[in-house]
């Protein structure tokens, strides 16, 4: 039975990872291998390596670290963060990673998605969607890796998510914004929107603060995988521990 | 010395690094001459069926597999390759195993591509490919196209209502459907066990 997958989102800048509250006031959190390796050896089943200012700047993420991430890690990594061309996504998927995010680019330039999707495959291409809740409906936001440069969009987040999956994503990523970084939980009620509408796999992302929250996001919004960041690197849950956890509840989980 | 068929389009730095962290030596290649001589190959595959397969042809690289005597391992769509025809783009493979290869079965809940961790069951755990696996180990899976299961298939699968070849065998032919360079120690170790053979 495919399982349940636990992914453990690095934020990077300047080649350390990072980790702010709703997106500011970034903290240095630890060198990019040591952590992948630490959460490897927990038994993470998933790393998302994401370049922070990367898509603001209008740069490409750098990529000599995706390089040595390749090298030493044994289970699956994704690159996300300023990839806006064919050429940004080959480098980075000969680097040795398995797939490109794309967020903002997608906004911009929504073929982007097909063009990727064509060229490397379904499975390589995941589509990061950043909103939050105003006036009884969800609204997609662009360039949310600096708040001075966030805007929010004309798109609803259900017609964007749509037409995401049309386009020939073949993950999505839903980062709930107002959740993000406060540990409060995951936004079950959007994800399980998100779910209705979707036939390819959604992690959530935002709001992880307890062991609790990854069973009820599972359980309620049947996700297929949930993301998390600070509550991995400041050592608060243990993913092993944590997976351990979700078993005795019920769950399939790789132990 | 393990000899990488570089058919084209496919990301091999990820299996090239692999191998180098179980300490077997590599080298990628796509000339015929060089893999008709070669104590193992191993045949990855990341794209599309049809588009994989032209290129293998347009390489001559196709006839080349099918001759090879010595230990080949296909990985993904690698493994695919290796069977009679596949649904994606309605492509006719290299032939060697008795099967075809289909889409998986869209059914609610069901989420394509197979897309995570899923635990393999094996039917001769006695195989040297299987050496130091676990009674149900997990691996890390990606692909929306499956291979049935058969009297080659040495590792099955589930995914909703469709059974598949995980790990197939058939004389000197075998391969995986998941991924093993990213597929953890369980991974690793099939990797060291198809470098041993």
């Amino acid at each position: 039975m495919l399982t349940k997958r636990i992914v453990a989102c690095l934020d990077v800048r300047d080649g350390v990872v990072v980790k702010g509250v709703r997106f500011k006031n970034h903290t240095v959190m630890g060198d990019i291998i040591e952590l992948a390796q630490r959460y490897r050896d927990e038994g993470v089943d998933e790393l998302v390596f994401y370049d922070i200012i990367a898509s603001i700047e209008g740069r490409v993420v750098e990529k000599n670290w995706v390089k040595r991430v390749a090298r030493v890690l044994d289970v699956p990594f994704c690159v996300a963060g300023g990839i806006r061309t064919m050429e940004d996504a080959k480098i980075i998927l000969n680097e040795g990673a398995d797939k490109v995010s794309i967020n903002s680019p997608a906004l911009e330039r929504p073929e982007f998605i097909t063009e990727l999707a064509q060229v490397f495959g379904v499975q390589s291409v995941v589509v990061g969607v950043d909103s939050r809740k105003e006036d009884d409906r969800w609204v997609v936001y662009q360039y949310t890796g600096d708040e001075t440069k966030t805007v929010k969009t004309t798109h609803d987040l259900l017609v964007w998510l749509r037409m995401v999956q049309n386009m020939g994503a073949g993950e999505v990523v839903l980062n709930c914004m107002a959740n993000d970084g406060v540990r409060q939980g995951y936004d079950i009620e959007q994800l399980a929107a998100a779910r209705k509408i979707l036939n390819i796999p959604l992690i959530a992302s935002g709001g992880a603060g307890e062991r609790e929250h990854f069973l009820n996001v599972f359980n309620e919004a049947h996700v297929d995988g949930a993301l998390a960041a600070s509550v991995f690197h400041t050592g608060h849950l243990h993913i092993g521990a944590l997976k351990n956890y979700l078993r005795d509840n019920g769950l399939h989980v790789r132990i | 010395m393990i000899t990488i068929v570089e058919s084209g389009g496919a990301n091999i730095s990820s299996i090239l690094f692999a191998l180098e962290r179980i300490g077997a030596k590599a080298e990628w290649t796509a000339d015929p001459d060089k893999i008709a001589k070669s104590a193992r190959v191993m045949l990855p595959g990341v794209g599309a069926a049809r588009d994989a397969m032209e290129q293998m042809r347009a390489k001559e690289l196709d006839q080349c597999v099918k001759s090879l005597t010595c230990p080949v391992f296909g990985i993904c769509l690698g493994v695919q390759m290796l069977f009679e025809h596949s649904e994606e783009g309605n492509a006719d493979m290299l032939g060697i195993i008795p099967a075809k290869v289909r889409k998986f079965d869209k059914e609610e809940g069901k989420t394509i591509p197979h897309m995570g961790w899923n635990n393999v069951s094996f039917s001769d755990p006695k195989h040297p490919l299987l050496t130091g696996m676990r009674e149900e180990e997990y691996f890390y899976f990606v692909h929306s196209y499956f291979a049935p299961v058969g009297e080659y298939t040495l590792g099955a699968c589930t995914y909703f209502s469709n059974d598949f070849s995980a790990i197939v065998a058939q004389d000197n032919f075998m391969g995986c459907q998941f991924h093993p360079e990213r597929s953890g120690p369980a991974g690793s170790q099939i990797l060291e066990n198809f470098s041993k053979l």
